[in-house]
């Protein structure tokens, strides 16, 4: 940080008294190097898990993905089989990555925020075990046909409690660190953090419980499913991306938050809102109307946290556009910001019920689905990685290119995925609607976009060896000693 | 934000109300039902699953068929659903107060299974179609599933239980296809898939208008 904060001074501004560790005094970059030196060995476990699954997740999807072309596609294996490949995919890539990373970025953000060094590293080395042991046995247990078949949780119970394990370990580690906080303000990204730490155990442990455990009706578990699939992305990644926005752009053009009024109003709306969301997955469902009426109200109310966080980090962006060609950090970040605008809009749209009626049971869906948790979450969570491991591991991103190479496959490859997904779900979902048209003839309008979904898949995964080469790089210290980070342009 | 109190309360009210909203709310409403039970007859509907398609079930989740199928009917003015003849009405809570786990579906790559049982009553059929489904349909693009199949060589008589497969995919001669324990399983559940076939007081019979 020290480093960007060199190549764009900032004079002591407000964002100073909001959050301290902007400010650059030499006693604050002693104390933010004892931070980083604590967290070193925990965070670079988790970001390397992250990535590890990152690559695995985009293989299966890959698979899964030329299936839907080819369905003889290595299709004499069980263990293969589009049916487990597929959730071996999402839950590969979101608890393994999504959730890892989460986890990596939201530790290392609070103790920055908190201004306190991690005590007892070790519990967190355990957590890491946890989390990725229970990840490992969850997809072996995936691919060797004992998956639950209920969207997001899959993994079987014995795998659940192990994930939950390392996962609370975590949380309850973020919130000491919380409660240890140096005195003085509370940002933004700290309510988010504290929120996600705590809503997130208390979603799966509940899921779990009501769908697995307690042996209740089944009616009861399509209602549970998607208020925890729905609020797994809503109230714990959505949180911690924000939160990351919220401090890394600030903090690489060096200016404060645009408006604290409108964070505050983006933080409580999102809570209230967003906590009500889910039950619109299951619209013309066997289910009360009251209950998916609920959600369809708080779906279409996402518009206002939505646009108050938008503008807020529009305007905190303006007139520092240009720092998008230089810094790695800021463009991945952005990119991510609008990708929430974006996807959320887009969400609140798809709740209404004459829109649902054609997308519902369609690839439009899992377009929406990748432009969230793809466009917004990872992109995000990207743009934090490269601005966090040069802190941990004291060296600059070896290449420029590797960076430029990643950001536009990514951003290209995810876009061209939304946008061909968007599109054969519309075809494929005016044709279901339409009873003239044979049952096979929707399948065919979606197939014929599914090709172009396999081909962005590729730029994807070209995309995540990239970035996962780079990581190696940085770690093995490769490349010339810079004295300052690797930017994918000079300054203006 | 300074003010902690405020700032942790509000993190557990806001999610908590909702927890008792789309959790809590649901679990008491939709957890209890009870058959109906036919005055005269005393038959129950809907009918309990035989112990083989309670199986089924767990094959059916093993295999992921819920990544493209669903199992829900939606009412007539949400969804081409009952003019695509997947039920002679839209499936209600009760409908699946049989099931251990129910698996609604968010993909319609293939059809909706709701009524399969009574769409589809040939487990010759089934088990054709889950061997080589290209073969029985045309331009499918659902994968095979022979590992739910033994092709083993006839020792004797001929097992009861083969199946005749089309070309491409026959037995050689000498040689006989025969459905695995789980293969019964899952064709067993199949066949009793028949949620919205019969009528429930909060449920009647919708027809499409032609
Ligand atoms: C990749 C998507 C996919 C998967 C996975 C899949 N199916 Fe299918 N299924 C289809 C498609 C497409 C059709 C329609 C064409 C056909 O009949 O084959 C279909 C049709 C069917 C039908 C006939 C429905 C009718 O109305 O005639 C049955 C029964 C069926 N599938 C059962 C299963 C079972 C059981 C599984 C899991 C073991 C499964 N399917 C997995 C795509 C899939």
């Amino acid at each position: 940080m020290a480093a960007l904060a060199e190549a764009q001074p900032a004079k002591p501004s407000l964002a100073d008294s909001i959050d301290p560790s902007t400010t650059e005094s030499l006693k604050y970059k002693a104390e933010r190097a004892a931070i980083d030196r604590s967290l070193r060995g925990p965070v670079l476990c988790f970001i390397g898990g992250a990535i590890f699954w990152l690559l695995l997740g985009s293989l299966f999807a890959l698979i899964a993905s030329i299936k839907m072309n080819v369905p003889g596609f290595l299709g004499d294996s069980a263990f293969l089989t589009f049916g487990r490949v597929r959730p071996a995919h999402l839950n590969a890539v979101g608890y393994g990555w999504g959730a890892q990373i989460a986890m990596a970025v939201g530790l290392w953000l609070m103790a920055r925020l908190c201004r306190i060094e991690v005590r007892h590293g070790g519990l967190l080395y355990m957590a890491f075990g946890l989390f990725n042991a229970g990840v490992m046995i969850g997809i072996l247990a995936i691919l060797g046909g004992q998956g639950t078949s209920v969207e997001w949780l899959e993994f079987p119970t014995y795998a659940a409690l192990v994930v939950f394990a390392g996962f609370a370990l975590v949380a309850i580690w973020a919130v000491i660190m919380f409660r240890f906080r140096q005195p003085g303000h509370v940002y933004v990204s700290q309510w988010y953090i504290l929120a996600a730490f705590f809503w997130f155990p208390w979603l799966y442990a509940t899921a779990n419980m009501v769908i697995f455990i307690l042996p209740v009706q089944a009616a009861v578990q399509g209602p549970v499913n998607w208020w925890y699939g729905h609020n797994a992305l809503g109230l714990f990644f959505t949180p911690i991306a924000l939160a990351t926005a919220y401090y890394m752009i600030p903090k690489v053009i060096g200016r404060p938050v645009h408006s604290y009024y409108l964070s505050i109003l983006g933080f409580w709306s999102l809570a209230f809102f967003y906590s009500w969301n889910g039950m619109h997955h299951l619209i013309g469902g066997p289910f009360p109307a009251w209950l998916i009426s609920a959600s369809v109200v708080a779906s279409i109310m996402m518009v206002v946290p939505v646009i108050t966080t938008g503008i807020n980090h529009h305007f905190t962006m303006v007139g520092h556009f240009n720092a998008l060609r230089w810094s790695p950090t800021l463009r991945f970040t952005v990119f991510g910001a609008m990708c929430y605008t974006l996807s959320s809009l887009q969400g609140s749209s798809m709740a209404i019920r004459s829109v649902n009626q054609v997308t519902h049971f369609t690839h439009y869906t899992i377009g929406h689905a990748h432009l969230g948790l793809y466009g917004f979450f990872t992109m995000i969570m990207f743009g934090a990685i490269y601005y966090i491991v040069p802190r941990l591991v004291e060296w600059e991103w070896p290449s420029a290119s590797l960076i430029r190479w990643h950001f536009w496959l990514s951003a290209i490859g995810v876009s061209a995925m939304f946008i061909v997904l968007s599109i054969g779900g519309l075809f494929q979902g005016f044709a279901l609607e339409d009873p003239k048209i044979s049952f096979l003839t929707s399948t065919n309008y979606a197939n014929a976009f599914l090709w172009m979904r396999s081909i962005s898949g590729i730029a994807l995964t070209a995309a995540h060896i990239i970035f996962a080469s780079s990581f190696a790089l940085i770690l093995l210290h490769a490349g010339v000693v810079r004295r300052r980070p690797t930017l994918l342009d000079r300054p203006a | 934000m300074n003010r902690m109190p405020l700032l942790l309360t509000g993190i557990f009210l806001t999610f908590f109300s909702a927890w008792l909203g789309l959790v809590a709310m649901p679990y008491i409403h939709l957890g209890r039902f009870k058959p109906q039970v036919d005055d005269v007859t005393r038959e129950e509907t809907p009918p309990p699953f035989s112990g083989e398609a309670l199986q089924g079930a767990t094959i059916y989740a093993a295999n992921g068929c819920i990544y493209c199928h669903s199992q829900q009917v939606r009412p007539l003015e949400a969804g081409a659903d009952l003019e695509r003849g997947w039920g002679a009405r839209r499936t209600v809570a009760r409908d699946y107060m049989r099931d251990k786990v129910a698996y609604f579906g968010t993909s319609r790559t293939g059809p909706d299974l709701s009524n399969i049982g009574a769409r589809q009553p040939s487990a010759e059929w089934h088990y054709q179609h889950l061997y080589q489904p290209q073969v029985v349909s045309k331009g499918s693009i659902m994968p095979a599933f022979k590992f739910l199949f033994e092709k083993r060589r006839i020792s004797g008589q001929p097992s009861a239980d083969a199946i005749k497969m089309q070309p491409p995919d026959e037995a050689e001669p000498g040689w006989e296809i025969v459905p695995t324990r789980e293969g019964k399983q899952l064709v067993a559940y199949l066949l009793s898939l028949k949620r919205s076939t019969y009528p429930l007081p909060e449920a009647p019979e919708e027809t499409p208008a032609k």
